[in-house]
Formats: structure tokens, C-alpha cells, sequence
């Protein structure tokens, strides 16, 4: 499999990496022979084979339905570059 | 050409627990802002998300009402993207395996006729949080509060074919959601979206055609018009030689127009992966049984049993039983008041409903409770008063002036059955109108009605009308 240039711009706009112009011919040879490696996986027979949707051989435990947290919102946005009357602010986002 | 419009919903509904679906924050609507928001909510390194037992039930409960199948094994899966509201930078979702599949909604039309609509599945997610773009010169402001409320995401199938389909079918999931108990219903507040998927396509032809997506459509009404708007719009491109495109659209209720709302280039890639924090959900039998022993009578069975008990129309039991509410209300009525209960539901659905609109109040703040109401139709069934005099007692039991009984009698209202007492006042009527008389002795009938009238009007309508009819007839023979 062979990923063009713009597969590439387009990977790295989903995870939000600024990359550079130059740099998209390497990666995308790179990101190709990473996909070609796990599409070995392609050949194996799984016809009987159940997706495993976890590695570990268990079930979800579930919680019960009570509120057992509590307000600590003034610690926590000690840690956020910018906040106005208790609202998280970040670059304005236009829809 | 003729065309056919095919519309499918995904309708999101926030559950009513209390707390979070994978935090033990709280999910009280109206808090201060990211007070409701913990280290999980706020996706934090390091934290893991633990499923809410109550929410799981909620998804049996309504999966049970629609007949669907429960999955005794369901996943939890990421679905990628970025924005502010969404701090982890993806939503737990269910892709794959979803909780709930395959059930149907049966939808009642206007004109009596039903159809049985295929619910594809709903799964178990996460809400966001909200953005507040005002305010803030070229800032937006984040509010997590709502991150991490249960959804439960319903989708249908391209079952419906025209706008009155998809509101019959949001109305009637939109009952039974508050029925189960699942979900408030509360569409100012967000906790009942709706998104419509829509296309159109020649008749008869079985291939579906492009579709367009509405997001969150917030009202029955606002559902109906921004399907029409496009259903006409998509006809007009594809008339004109155009094609539709495959898009996110914004319905605006100030314009009543659906806008594009993300451009192509932007074309979502979700990238789905099972979630390595949670394990697979698995549902036991045991789990199943005892969320169906707690489900209620649901709204088709009830009104089945209003039709066969109380002998309504299958139109005024649909209305009575449209809330879970209503319908009790009205069982109380018949109850305490042991009349009539077509009578029970003609109040019911007339009166009070109407004075529950005008002040805009729910059955459970009412002036008026079931007791006081069936204490009115007693007196109407007992002919202390007519129908008539009723609509005022009602409306001053309503003003809180007291009950039927004290306000009959506060205000002089009692019917007059004493025929000794309407006599004269039909003999004074007849004496004063010798023209009419006249005529109608002379043939002209219809003149009964006008002498009625006049005696009713003399005895402020507190005569029993049915008694001034055949008093009347008396005399005229005279």
C-alpha cells in the first residue's frame, strides 16, 4: 500500500500535528511500510474467530448510581492557561 | 416526476441518572459552570472511566419497550475528533456492538392509520459540553458540567416517508422515553435532540438517493419545517440537473431555511477503536428480567385498555394516555368522581387541559387536583348543575375560590328542577313575546329553540334544560 502526499497532510490534520513540506515524501514511505508490515495480519484465517474487543478475558463491573465527586473546579483550573467566570476559555471557535 | 422522501432519526436522549455515565459527578441541570466537572470529565492523563449501573438499565428498559433485542455482550468504542467542548479528544461511544438492536415503534396518523417503524439500534455515549462563543472578544467559553451525562442515542430506520412520519415517530418515542422513566423530555433544556437524515428519490425507484443530516433539531414543529425546507430543496437541485450533497446541515427557525454547516474538506473521519479503558459490557438474563419487572404499563397497552375499559375513541384515548401523567390523572377522575367516564374525559381533555395551557403549568402544579374535578362531575351528573354553569364553577375552582360544591352554593348556582318554580317563568316569557307565539303556533317550529332560549336567559341558565323542553312542549300545546 502506498499512502500519497495528501493522505498524509490529511492524517496529520486528524491528529493535529503541524508538519513540514518537505518532510511528507519521508513520512509518507515511512507511514506505507508501517501499514504494509501490519497487513501481514490480512492473511491469517480468522473466519472462526471472535473480534476480541479487550486483551483481558473479563466483563465491565459497573458502579452504582451515586454522585461521589465534589466541587474542586477553582484547583483544577489552576492548571488552565485561561478562564473567565468559571468557563474554560480557549481560541474562539467558529462554526 | 414524483418523488419520495425517505427520512431516518437519531435521537438523542439524555437519562436521567444521577450521576455521570463513567464519573460520580453530579448531572443536575443549571449548576454554576465546571462545578459538575471531574478529573474524568475533564480528561484528565491517567484517569478511567467506570460504566454507570443505572444507565445500562435505562438502555434495557427502553430496548424492552420497543421489543428490541439486548446484546449479552456489547462494546465501548472511541470515536475521534477535536473540539474544545470534548476534552479527551473522543467520545465513548458504542459502534460495533451496541447495547440495543433491532426494535420496532408503532406510529399512529391523524387520519387512524399506524405504521410500524424498524428501530436499527441504540447505543450508550457520552454528552459533550458546551461552548459559549458569546461574551468573549476572541475567546470561547468552555462549560463541562454536561460532559459525561449519559446519552442514549436511538436510531431508526429510512422508515419514514413524509415530516408528519418523523414528528408521529419523535412524539411517540418522546412519550415513551418519560413513561420509562429514562429521560425528562425536556427539549429546551437538550435532553431530547433530534438529527434527521434525509433524501429524496423517484418513486419507485428502490435505491435510496443522497441524504443530507439536520442536527439538532429542538422542537416538534422546528422538526417538521426544516424537513419540508429541505425534502423541497434537495427536489429543486435535483430538478434543475444538480446533486445533492452528501453534508451536515443546520436548520435556522429565524430564516425557516437548513444551512450547510461543515464544508467537504472537513469530512468526518471518525477513526472508531474499542475503548482500552472498558471492558466489554456484558448483560446477564438475571440483569434483563428484573429492569422488565419494573417496566410500566407502556403507552399502547394503556390505551388499548382506555378504549376497552372506559369505552373512548381510539383519538381521545390516544390524547389521555399521551403522557403517563395525563393518563393517571384521568384514571383518577373516573375513579373518585365513579360517573361517566366519556363525560370524565371530555373535562379532561377540555377544560382542564385548556387551563393547563393557558398558564402554561404541569398536571402535578394544577389549582385543580383530580378529587376536586371528579367532585364537579358529580354535580353535573347528579343535575345540581348543567354543563354549562360547570365551564364558570370550573373556572373559579381553577381561581382557587374552592371546591364545586362551595362555589354551587357561595354563588347561587344550583339548578332550578322544580317545575313549579320554571313554570312561571315560561308563562312570563310566553306573555312577552305574543308575536313569536304567533308564528309558531302558526308552524314555524324552529321558533322552540328562541323560546329556550329565553327562559334559560331569565333563569341566569341555572334551569335544567331538558326540563324546560318538556315544560315548554306543555305549554305551546296550551
Amino acid at each position: 500500500m502506498s499512502l500519497s502526499p495528501d493522505d498524509v497532510r490529511h492524517i496529520a490534520h486528524l491528529a493535529r500535528l503541524r508538519i513540514e513540506e518537505q518532510d511528507i515524501q519521508e513520512y509518507a514511505g515511512n507511514l506505507s511500510r508501517i501499514v504494509d508490515f501490519v497487513d501481514q495480519l490480512g492473511k491469517a484465517d480468522t473466519d472462526a474467530v471472535t473480534p476480541m474487543a479487550h486483551p483481558l478475558e473479563m466483563a465491565q463491573r459497573l458502579r452504582d448510581d451515586v454522585v461521589t465527586e465534589e466541587n474542586h473546579r477553582d484547583e483544577y483550573q489552576q492548571n488552565a492557561p485561561a478562564t473567565e467566570a468559571g468557563l474554560y476559555l480557549v481560541p474562539r471557535v467558529i462554526e | 416526476m414524483e418523488w419520495e422522501t425517505v427520512i431516518g432519526l437519531e435521537i438523542h436522549t439524555q437519562l436521567q441518572t444521577s450521576s455521570k455515565i463513567f464519573s460520580g459527578s453530579s448531572t443536575a441541570y443549571g449548576a454554576e459552570p465546571n462545578t459538575q466537572a471531574s478529573l474524568i470529565d475533564l480528561g484528565y492523563p491517567g484517569m478511567l472511566p467506570v460504566l454507570n449501573r443505572e444507565a445500562v438499565g435505562m438502555a434495557v428498559k427502553l430496548g424492552l419497550a420497543i421489543g428490541a433485542k439486548i446484546a449479552d455482550r456489547s462494546v465501548f468504542a472511541r470515536k475521534n475528533y477535536f473540539y474544545p467542548d470534548l476534552p479527551k479528544g473522543y467520545q465513548i461511544s458504542q459502534y460495533e456492538l451496541p447495547v440495543v438492536y433491532e426494535g420496532t415503534l408503532d406510529i399512529e396518523m391523524d387520519d387512524g392509520s399506524t405504521k410500524t417503524v424498524g428501530v436499527t439500534r441504540a447505543h450508550l455515549e457520552e454528552d459533550a459540553g458546551k461552548s459559549l462563543h458569546e461574551g468573549f472578544e476572541t475567546m470561547t467559553g468552555i462549560d463541562l458540567n454536561r460532559a459525561g451525562t449519559p446519552l442514549l442515542e436511538i436510531v431508526s430506520e429510512p422508515d419514514l416517508r413524509s415530516s408528519a412520519e418523523a414528528v408521529a415517530y419523535m412524539k411517540k418515542l418522546h412519550s415513551l422515553v418519560r413513561y420509562l422513566e429514562i429521560c425528562d423530555g425536556n427539549m429546551q433544556e437538550g435532553s431530547f435532540r433530534c438529527d434527521a437524515n434525509v433524501s429524496v428519490r423517484p418513486k419507485g425507484q428502490k435505491e435510496f438517493g443522497t441524504r443530507t443530516e439536520i442536527k439538532n433539531v429542538n422542537s416538534f414543529r422546528f422538526v417538521e419545517k426544516a424537513i419540508d425546507y429541505e425534502v423541497e430543496r434537495q427536489i429543486d437541485v435535483l430538478e434543475s440537473g444538480g446533486e445533492v450533497v452528501q453534508e451536515t446541515r443546520l436548520y435556522d427557525p429565524a430564516k425557516g431555511e437548513t444551512r450547510s454547516m461543515r464544508t467537504k474538506e472537513e469530512a468526518n473521519d471518525y477513526r472508531y477503536f474499542p475503548d482500552p479503558d472498558l471492558l466489554p459490557l456484558e448483560i446477564e438474563n438475571s440483569f434483563v428480567e428484573k429492569v422488565r419487572s419494573s417496566l410500566p404499563e407502556l403507552p399502547d397497552a394503556k390505551r388499548e385498555r382506555f378504549i376497552s375499559d372506559y369505552g373512548l375513541k381510539a383519538y381521545d384515548a390516544g390524547v389521555l394516555t399521551a403522557t403517563r401523567e395525563m393518563g393517571d390523572f384521568y384514571e383518577a377522575v373516573v375513579k373518585a368522581s365513579g360517573g361517566d367516564p366519556k363525560l370524565a374525559a371530555n373535562w379532561v381533555m377540555g377544560e382542564f387541559s385548556g387551563f393547563l395551557n393557558k398558564d402554561g403549568v404541569e398536571i402535578a402544579e394544577a389549582p385543580v387536583n383530580a378529587d376536586a374535578l371528579a367532585g364537579l362531575l358529580k354535580r353535573i351528573e347528579d343535575n345540581t348543575i348543567s354543563g354549562k354553569i360547570a365551564k364558570d364553577v370550573f373556572e373559579a375552582m381553577w381561581a382557587g375560590e374552592g371546591d364545586a360544591d362551595t362555589i354551587i352554593d357561595k354563588k347561587g348556582l344550583k339548578q332550578i328542577t322544580d317545575a313549579s318554580a320554571i313554570e312561571p317563568i315560561i308563562d312570563d316569557v310566553l306573555e312577552k313575546n305574543p308575536q313569536q307565539l304567533e308564528q309558531y303556533r302558526a308552524g314555524k317550529d324552529k321558533l322552540f329553540g328562541f323560546f329556550v332560549g329565553q327562559v334559560m336567559k331569565a333563569t341566569k341558565g341555572k334551569a335544567n334544560p331538558q326540563q324546560v323542553n318538556e315544560l315548554l312542549k306543555e305549554k305551546l300545546k296550551g
